[in-house]
C-alpha cells in the first residue's frame, strides 16, 4: 500500500507476471521447460548471432557455452582482458546441493534457505531451478581444472557460510571467484581460439539498438579510438554486473557501473527492485577522504573470528587489553543459534547499531573487532593461515596492522545489488531478444543474497540456463533483416554520439568523481543500511539538484577521439544519477523492512526488520516513465507454494 | 607528505612519449599509489589539464589491471603487492618518484602508462585450457586428485595475468606467465590428454608474439605480486621436452 505522499514520484501500472515457467510441480519445472522449448538444429545455429555483454562468471560462462554450441557470438567488455571482470573478486566459495558432507543438505534445502535467506521476495521458481543446477556447476569446474580445496583423501573440501547450518560451500582458498572465473575465462579463450567468439576487449556498451520491438544490437564506444560502433545481432544478453558503484564507495571495481542495464531500461526493460542492496559486513573500514574503493574480506572470516565491541562507549584501550568481561559479543548473545554467521543483512545492521551507540572503535568510531585470538588459541596460527591467510596478508597490507596479533577492525560496505532488470524464468527481460543474466538480473535473491550465492548464480544463468531458455527464442529467428544501417541503429547510435558530446562541451568547474563523490554519500546516508521516508524524499531533492549541476558544471577534458578515461566516467556518473532516484523511490513506496531493504518506521520492538506480507509480498517492476516523468510501477506477485511465509529467525 | 612525481607521458602508440614532472602535496601515508595518482589527476583537471592514464580495475590486488614501473621496480618497492595495493606510507616525505608504464616489445604503449596485454590473451588461446565442454563432465568426485598436487595446483594458478613478469624480465621473457599455467593445468588429472599440445602451443605462441627467451635471471619472480616460483619454468621446460620427445 503506497502512502499519499510518494504517489507524487511515480504512477501504478497494470501487473506483471511470468509467463514462461510450466504449470508442474516445481520440482519438475525445468526438466518441463527444457523439453517444451524450441531447439535449433546445430547447422542453423552457425547463422544465428548473439551478442553478450561482460565477461564474468555470467557472461564469460555464456559466451563460452553458446560459442561451443555453434551460435556466432560477439563477447564484449570494458577492461583490457575478459579475464579481469569483477567476478575475480569474489573470495569465499560457491554453494552447491552436493550433499558431500552428508549433512543433511538437499535441493529443497538450499533452495529453502535461499528463499527464507533472500527474506521471502524472491520467486519460488527461479530459485528452485538454481538450487538444482549448483551440483551440475561443481562438476564443470572441476572439469575445467578449477582447484579447488581438497581433503587429504583427494575429495573436494567444504565449508559452512553465513546463514545456513549445512557445509555446501565450495572453495579454493580465499580466491573461489578467481579460479571460476579462469576457468570460464580459459573455456572462452578456446572458442575465441577456435573462431566461435568475437572478443571486443575496452569496449564500452552506450545503448541497446530495438528492431520492430525486438533488442538486436548494441551501440559501443571503442575505449582506445573513441569510435562509436553499431553491433547487430538475432539476440541480446547482458551480463554486465550489480550498481554497487551508485554509492561511490563499495567494494565494487572501480569500472563497474549501470549503464548498460540503465540505457536497456530507458529502452523499455524494467527495472526489478532496485532499492535492495546488500551491505557486506566484513569490509575493511574507511581510512580517508581519498579513498578510491573499499575492500571486501570474506565473510567466511566469520566462521573462525568472534565479532566485539566494547561493553562501554568511548572505551579506547588496545583492544588486547580489554577483559573478556567488558567485551559484547553482540551477535553471540543477541543470536545464540546462529551467532557470528548470522546472514549479512543482520550482521552489517547490528555493527550499524554498535556504533551508533557510540562503542564503535578505529578511526571515526565506525568500525567493529573481529578477533580471532580464539581461534589461534584452538587451532594454532598454522591452521588460521592456511585457512585465511591471504586474507589476513591484505588486511596487514591496507591498514599496516597485523590480525594475528591485534584484533581486525571492520565495517559494512555496499557489496551487491539485488536489484537488477526484472526477467522471467528464461532470463528474458520485458524487452523480447534481451536477455539479462548473472548480478545485471533481479531474480534469484529476493532482498538479501547468501554467501557464496552469486558465484552459484552467476555460472548457473551461464552455462546452464541461457544457453537452453535463448535458444527456444533464438528458434523463432530470422528476424527482420537488420544492419548498422537500419534506420533505429542510426538513430541510437546519433543519440549515443549526442550524449558524448553534450559531455565534452559542459566544461564546467567540477570533476567527475567530486559529482561521484556526493552523490555516493547522499546514497549512504539515505538509501544505504537504514531508510526513512523524511531522508529518502530529502535524498530525492537531493539527487535531482545534483543532476541539474552535473548536467551544466561538470569538466570533462580532452576529445572522443582518443582513450579518455573521465569521459568514460562522465557517462557512467550520469547514469547513477537517474538509478540513484529510482532507487531511492523504491525504498520510499516499499514501506516495510525485507532482508538488506531495512526502514526505520517498520521494526520490530527488538529492531529487527518487519516485514508486511499482507501489501508488499511482491517484485517491484519499474517501467521508465521518459525524462522528466515519474517511473511506473508494476507488480509482480510473489507466490509461496513450495515453501511457506514465516518472520525470518536466527535467534 | 609531500612528493615529486616524474610520470611518463604518451598521447598515444603514435607518440615519442616523455618523463613530465609533477608534485603531489598533502599525501597521507594511508593513500594508495593508485589513490595518491587519483588526488593528481583531479588536480590536473580542475587546472584543464589531461589526467594520467593508467589501468586499475579491482583496487584489491586480484584483477591484474594495473601495473606501473615505480623507480624501475614493477609494481613498486614492496615485495609480493600489486601497484594498487602499494601503499604511500612506502614511502618517504620529499621523495622523487619515477612512474613508467610496463617496458616491453609485446606491450605497446596505448596511452600514457597503458599498455596493450592481449598478447597474454592469445597465449591462453592457444593452449592454456582444458577442454570441457558445457555439461560433459562427470561427478566431481569421480576423479580424486591429491590434495598436494592441488595446493601445488592453486598455487600456481593464483597468477593475474598482470605481466609484471614481462615489465622486470631483461629478456622481456613470458615463460614465468606461461609457465603458471602449464603447471596449474598439468599438475591436474583432468588435465593430462592436453598437457604436451598445451605446453608447445603456449611456448610457440609466446614466440610468434615476440617475448624472448628464458636466461634464469630470476627477476620475473622477484617482480610477481602471488609469489610464483621460477621452478615453475624447470616445469615448463621439461614438459615442453616430453613432448617434443614425445613427437619424435
Amino acid at each position: 500500500m503506497s502512502s499519499v505522499s510518494d504517489t507524487q514520484y511515480f504512477t501504478v501500472g497494470e501487473p506483471i507476471a511470468d509467463t514462461k515457467a510450466p504449470d508442474v510441480p516445481i520440482n519438475l519445472m525445468w526438466d518441463e521447460r527444457r523439453f517444451e522449448a524450441k531447439l535449433v538444429n546445430p547447422t542453423n545455429r552457425r547463422k544465428r548471432s548473439v551478442i553478450i555483454v561482460g565477461t564474468g562468471l555470467a557472461g564469460g560462462s555464456a559466451a563460452a557455452t553458446l560459442g561451443e554450441a555453434g551460435y556466432h557470438v560477439k563477447n564484449f567488455c570494458y577492461q583490457d582482458s575478459p579475464r579481469r571482470a569483477h567476478s575475480i573478486a569474489a573470495q569465499g566459495g560457491i554453494n552447491a546441493a552436493k550433499n558431500y558432507r552428508n549433512d543433511g543438505d538437499s535441493v529443497h534445502r538450499l533452495f529453502y534457505d535461499t528463499v527464507k535467506g533472500g527474506d521471502y521476495r524472491s520467486r519460488e521458481s527461479n530459485v528452485y531451478r538454481l538450487s538444482q543446477v549448483s551440483v551440475e556447476i561443481i562438476d564443470q569446474c572441476v572439469a575445467q581444472g578449477v582447484p579447488f580445496a581438497r581433503e587429504y583423501g583427494g575429495l573436494l573440501d567444504n565449508r559452512s557460510f553465513g546463514g545456513v547450518q549445512v557445509s555446501r560451500t565450495f572453495y579454493a582458498r580465499g580466491q573461489t571467484g578467481q579460479q571460476l572465473l579462469l576457468g570460464a575465462y580459459q573455456a572462452l579463450e578456446r572458442q575465441i581460439g577456435a573462431g566461435n567468439v568475437e572478443m571486443y576487449t575496452r569496449h564500452e556498451m552506450l545503448d541497446v539498438v530495438l528492431v520492430e520491438g525486438r533488442a538486436r544490437g548494441i551501440v559501443v564506444r571503442d575505449m582506445v579510438s573513441g569510435e562509436i560502433e553499431t553491433h547487430m545481432a538475432d539476440v541480446v544478453v547482458l551480463g554486465t554486473g550489480g550498481y554497487g558503484n551508485v554509492f561511490f564507495l563499495s567494494t565494487n571495481a572501480m569500472g563497474c557501473n549501470v549503464t548498460a542495464t540503465w540505457r536497456a531500461h530507458r529502452k523499455g526493460a524494467y527495472f526489478g527492485n532496485p532499492c535492495y542492496t546488500q551491505i557486506h559486513p566484513t569490509c575493511i573500514p574507511v581510512s580517508g577522504d581519498y579513498q578510491s574503493k573499499l575492500t571486501l574480506m570474506s565473510e567466511s572470516l566469520r566462521n573462525d573470528g568472534r565479532i566485539w565491541v566494547p561493553v562501554q562507549a568511548g572505551d579506547d584501550r588496545d583492544p588486547r587489553q580489554i577483559p573478556e568481561a567488558e567485551r559484547d559479543y553482540y551477535l553471540e548473545r543477541r543470536y545464540p543459534a546462529f551467532g557470528n554467521l548470522v546472514p549479512r543483512d543482520v550482521a552489517s545492521r547490528a555493527a550499524k547499531q554498535a556504533c551508533d551507540e557510540g562503542r564503535g572503535v578505529g578511526p571515526g568510531g565506525r568500525g567493529v573487532f573481529l578477533d580471532f585470538a580464539d581461534a589461534i588459541a584452538r587451532l594454532g596460527r598454522k591452521a588460521v593461515e592456511a585457512k585465511y591467510g591471504n586474507l589476513f596478508e591484505m588486511y596487514a597490507q591496507i591498514t599496516g596492522e597485523d590480525p594475528y596479533v591485534t584484533p581486525m577492525r571492520i565495517y559494512p560496505a555496499v557489496h551487491y545489488t539485488m536489484g537488477g532488470l526484472w526477467v522471467d524464468y528464461d532470463l528474458e527481460s520485458t524487452i523480447p531478444g534481451l536477455f539479462v543474466i548473472g548480478e545485471a538480473n533481479f531474480s534469484d535473491h529476493g532482498a538479501n543474497r547468501l554467501g557464496a550465492s552469486a558465484l552459484m548464480q552467476g555460472l548457473s544463468d551461464g552455462y546452464f540456463v541461457l544457453p537452453s531458455t535463448i535458444a527456444n527464442y533464438l528458434a523463432d529467428a530470422p528476424f527482420e533483416a537488420a544492419d548498422s544501417t537500419h534506420p533505429a541503429a542510426v538513430e541510437a547510435t546519433d543519440a549515443v554520439r549526442e550524449r558524448v558530446q553534450r559531455l565534452l562541451s559542459i566544461n564546467g568547474t567540477r570533476t567527475v568523481d567530486s559529482f561521484h563523490k556526493e552523490l555516493g554519500h547522499i546514497m549512504w546516508e539515505y538509501c544505504g543500511m537504514e531508510r526513512s521516508a523524511e531522508g529518502l524524499t530529502k535524498a530525492i531533492g537531493l539527487i535531482r539538484a545534483l543532476r541539474e549541476e552535473f548536467w551544466t558544471n561538470v569538466r570533462v577534458t580532452g576529445a572522443n577521439e582518443e582513450l579518455n578515461q573521465t569521459l568514460e566516467r562522465a557517462g557512467r556518473v550520469a547514469d547513477f544519477f537517474e538509478l540513484g532516484e529510482l532507487m531511492c523511490i523504491d525504498a520510499l513506496h516499499r514501506e516495510e523492512s525485507c532482508g538488506g531493504h531495512f526502514r526505520a518506521e517498520h521494526q520490530t520492538p527488538d529492531g529487527e526488520a518487519l516485514r508486511d506480507d499482507d501489501n508488499f509480498a511482491y517484485v517491484a517492476a519499474w517501467e521508465f516513465g521518459g525524462d522528466g516523468g515519474g517511473p511506473v510501477l508494476h507488480k509482480e506477485d510473489l507466490v509461496y507454494e513450495a515453501i511457506e511465509m514465516k518472520q525470518r529467525s536466527y535467534k | 607528505m609531500n612528493i615529486t612525481l616524474r610520470v611518463w607521458r604518451q598521447r598515444n602508440s603514435d607518440d615519442a612519449g616523455g618523463m613530465q614532472t609533477y608534485q603531489v602535496t598533502d599525501v597521507s601515508p594511508d593513500m594508495s599509489f593508485l589513490e595518491m595518482l587519483d588526488v593528481l589527476n583531479e588536480n590536473l583537471t580542475i587546472a584543464g589539464e589531461d589526467p594520467i592514464a593508467f589501468d586499475s580495475d579491482c583496487r584489491e590486488g586480484i584483477c591484474g589491471m594495473c601495473g606501473l614501473v615505480i623507480n624501475g621496480l614493477a609494481h613498486g618497492p614492496k615485495e609480493r603487492v600489486t601497484t594498487c595495493q602499494l601503499h604511500m606510507r612506502s614511502f618517504s616525505d620529499g621523495d622523487v618518484i619515477d612512474v613508467e608504464p610496463w617496458r616491453a616489445e609485446p606491450f605497446t604503449v596505448i596511452k600514457d602508462l597503458i599498455v596493450d596485454r592481449g598478447a597474454f590473451d592469445r597465449i591462453i588461446q592457444a593452449g592454456g585450457f582444458i577442454t570441457a565442454p558445457t555439461g560433459t563432465a562427470p561427478d566431481a568426485h569421480a576423479v580424486p586428485v591429491p590434495k598436494a598436487d592441488a595446493d601445488a595446483a592453486f598455487d600456481a594458478a593464483t597468477c593475474i595475468g598482470c605481466g609484471a613478469c614481462v615489465a622486470a624480465c631483461p629478456n622481456g621473457s613470458a615463460s614465468l606467465f606461461v609457465a603458471a599455467k602449464v603447471t596449474h593445468l598439468g599438475l591436474l588429472p583432468q588435465g593430462q590428454p592436453e598437457r604436451h599440445s598445451r605446453a608447445l602451443d603456449m611456448v610457440a605462441q609466446a614466440d610468434l608474439e615476440g617475448f624472448g627467451g628464458c636466461t634464469q635471471i630470476g627477476e620475473c619472480t622477484a617482480a610477481c605480486p602471488k609469489g610464483i616460483q621460477i621452478d615453475l619454468i624447470s616445469r615448463l621446460n621439461r614438459d615442453v621436452l616430453g613432448a617434443l620427445t614425445h613427437r619424435a
